[in-house]
């Protein structure tokens, strides 16, 4: 990935370990506007957050994050704006949902447990690397070229609609 | 000297024939897809961003099932459907179950009408999707995203983990169920991330087609990616039964490379329970929970839904009642499963003991419809999950167990171990 340059820096909201997507994107809203279920985002477990998190902010979580339904509760994190999600560990369906929506996310062990909300840190994601405020480095785990490119590039719904397989949106009926 | 590589598991194999090149843990592969598994959810996500599907690869590797809210609770769960009904009219798709006599929950329907079969490749957008891998085959969870992708071009990205192998002994005692072996599993091994797991053995045989299935169905819960099993030969007789089309079983390399073995000995495992807000590291024996009362308990979902389910919740409720403010609700897995209930005079015996019995549905279990818990509810279930907030309020608990142990919680109105019930009907 040498020679793509992918610099996110943002200020950090910090959340526990083992936050499910029933969290995320709670059944009361399963059946829902796109934009009731964005506004719902954690609002059980950290109500007002989907109205205090700002574009360019970055989640930072500890482990398993994500765990649960295949709830597309990554493209309500994408709609707020955040700039990225940085978590110990992601669970494997929640880091799919990240590249095919198109949501910039990183695990890295140890992040939780290094920084404060409100920090600023900045993070290389095609070189795995994490920069903490004070300098301090951590190594995330690398993720593959094309699933970077794909999780950069919006996701994979833009490939869809180009090959004329999905329509554009507004277009149904 | 460089060592020579190590074989492959169940699922690397299947993959491998997939990618049409060999897969090992790590790889970024491109798969060509046989069953694509489309829900009524499939369609309020589409309905939602206002898209619809103009093409797909091939209508006969397409599954259209509703089952998340069926009948159709509400104005917008109703247009999904249609949605699903044009889009199967319109392409052809001819594994389609609606409402109806075909009507139930697709991780069911998928092995029971083997939709999917051994050495194939199937995904689906809701979680617990790894529930074909009773199959023999390679069946996980993607997003609803992946799954267009994957009807529209038969192709789906796959990152691949390590494999780690059960290998299962011994047998279930008596009045212990599939669901105490994940309990078990949840609490005495803990978290799979990065995981694919792999269950064979000795002890497989003991175990049948809908018991392996709750344990498919859970693995989802211990966060492993697919849950394979072999193919033994209580599994060839149910595709037989049932196959359309020729296929291979797939068995893993002799010297296959895992990330752990573990014997699985089956007749040590208590009848367990799971306490709220979470599986891992959480349960106990149902008999050491102190008389925890509950107000209501629920059989049903993809776990816990089969035939064999509805059965052992008969055997524990017949001539007995439900306790006065317990609301014990039952979903059988499919219509099939209800019928055939019925004719066995199950439902008979639950409706005499107070239960109310669904169409098949997921129902209760995503929190939806028939059976929404509210504030200081207490529940008892056998569903599949038991995070805050699944089946209604933040502020109920959820508590886990088999449905034996649901059937005789809501006659005692406090959870408690069936055994004890059980034991009194013995001659």
């Amino acid at each position: 990935m040498t020679g793509e340059t992918w610099t996110i820096r943002g200020r950090v909201w910090l959340f526990g370990s083992d936050l499910n997507t029933d969290l995320m994107m709670p059944g009361a809203v399963l059946f829902d506007t796109e934009e009731a279920q964005t506004r719902a985002l954690f609002s059980g477990h950290r109500p007002g957050w989907a109205d205090q998190v700002r574009p360019g902010d970055i989640v930072v979580a500890g482990r398993n994050f994500g765990c649960g339904s295949s709830r597309p509760a990554a493209r309500s994190f994408a709609n707020l704006g955040v700039a990225c999600i940085v978590a110990d560990g992601i669970n494997s369906l929640f880091l799919r949902g990240c590249v095919s929506y198109g949501m910039p996310a990183l695990a890295c062990p140890g992040i939780s447990g290094a920084v404060a909300e409100g920090d600023v840190v900045t993070l290389w994601p095609c070189e795995a690397r994490v920069e903490l405020l004070g300098g301090a480095v951590l190594k995330a785990v690398s993720l593959p070229a094309d699933l970077l490119r794909t999780m950069r590039a919006g996701g994979i719904l833009p490939a869809l609609e180009q090959r004329g397989l999905i329509s554009p949106s507004g277009t149904q009926g | 000297m460089a060592p020579a590589p190590a074989g492959h598991s169940i699922v690397e194999k299947i993959l491998g024939r997939a990618a049409g090149r060999p897969v090992r843990a790590g790889d970024v592969a491109t798969l060509t897809v046989d069953r694509a598994v489309m829900l009524d959810t499939t369609f309020f996500f589409l309905n939602q961003m206002r898209r619809e599907i103009l093409s797909v690869a091939d209508p006969d590797r397409i599954v259209l099932v509703f089952d998340h809210e069926v009948p159709a609770p509400s104005a917008l769960s109703a247009a999904a459907q249609s949605a699903g009904r044009a889009f199967a009219e319109r392409f052809g798709i001819r594994r389609f179950h609606d409402l109806g006599r075909d009507q139930g929950i697709s991780h069911v329907l998928v092995s029971e009408n083997a939709h999917v079969l051994p050495g194939e490749v199937l995904v689906g957008s809701d979680s617990h999707s790894q529930a074909a891998g009773v199959m023999n085959c390679a069946a996980r969870a993607v997003t609803i995203l992946d799954l267009l992708q994957a009807a529209t071009t038969g192709e789906a990205w796959l990152q691949l983990a390590p494999t780690a192998r059960y290998d299962i002994a011994g047998r279930l005692s008596p009045g212990v169920g599939a669901m105490d072996v994940f309990l078990h599993l949840a609490g005495q091994r803990g978290d799979h991330s990065g995981l694919n797991l792999e269950y064979g053995g000795p002890g497989l045989g003991s175990l049948s087609i809908a018991e392996r299935r709750t344990l498919a169905t859970m693995t989802t819960e211990l966060n492993a990616d697919f849950a394979t099993f072999e193919a033994d030969d209580r599994l060839l007789a149910h595709v037989a039964e049932r196959a359309d089309r020729p296929f291979i079983p797939v068995a893993p390399d002799p010297d296959a490379a895992y990330a752990f073995r573990h014997t699985l000995e089956l007749s040590g495992i208590d009848v367990m329970v799971a306490r709220p807000h979470g599986m891992l590291g959480n349960t106990q024996p149902a008999a050491t929970t102190g008389a925890q009362p509950i107000t209501q308990a629920f059989i049903g979902s993809c776990a816990n839904g089969s035939l064999e389910d509805i059965a052992a919740a008969a055997q524990v409720l017949k001539d007995r009642r439900v306790a006065p403010g317990v609301r014990l609700i039952v979903t059988p897995a499919s219509q099939a499963i209800w019928r055939e209930a019925l004719v066995r005079g199950y439902l008979a015996v639950l409706a005499e003991a107070g239960a109310v019995v669904t169409s098949a549905t997921c129902g209760a279990c995503a929190g939806g419809h028939l059976g929404v818990l509210g504030p200081g509810d207490v529940c008892v279930t056998s569903s599949s999950r038991n995070f805050r907030g699944r089946m209604g309020s933040d502020r109920a608990e959820i508590w886990m167990s088999s449905p034996a142990t649901v059937a005789a919680s809501a006659v005692a109105g406090r959870i408690c171990d069936p055994r004890d019930m059980l034991a009194e009907d013995a001659p």
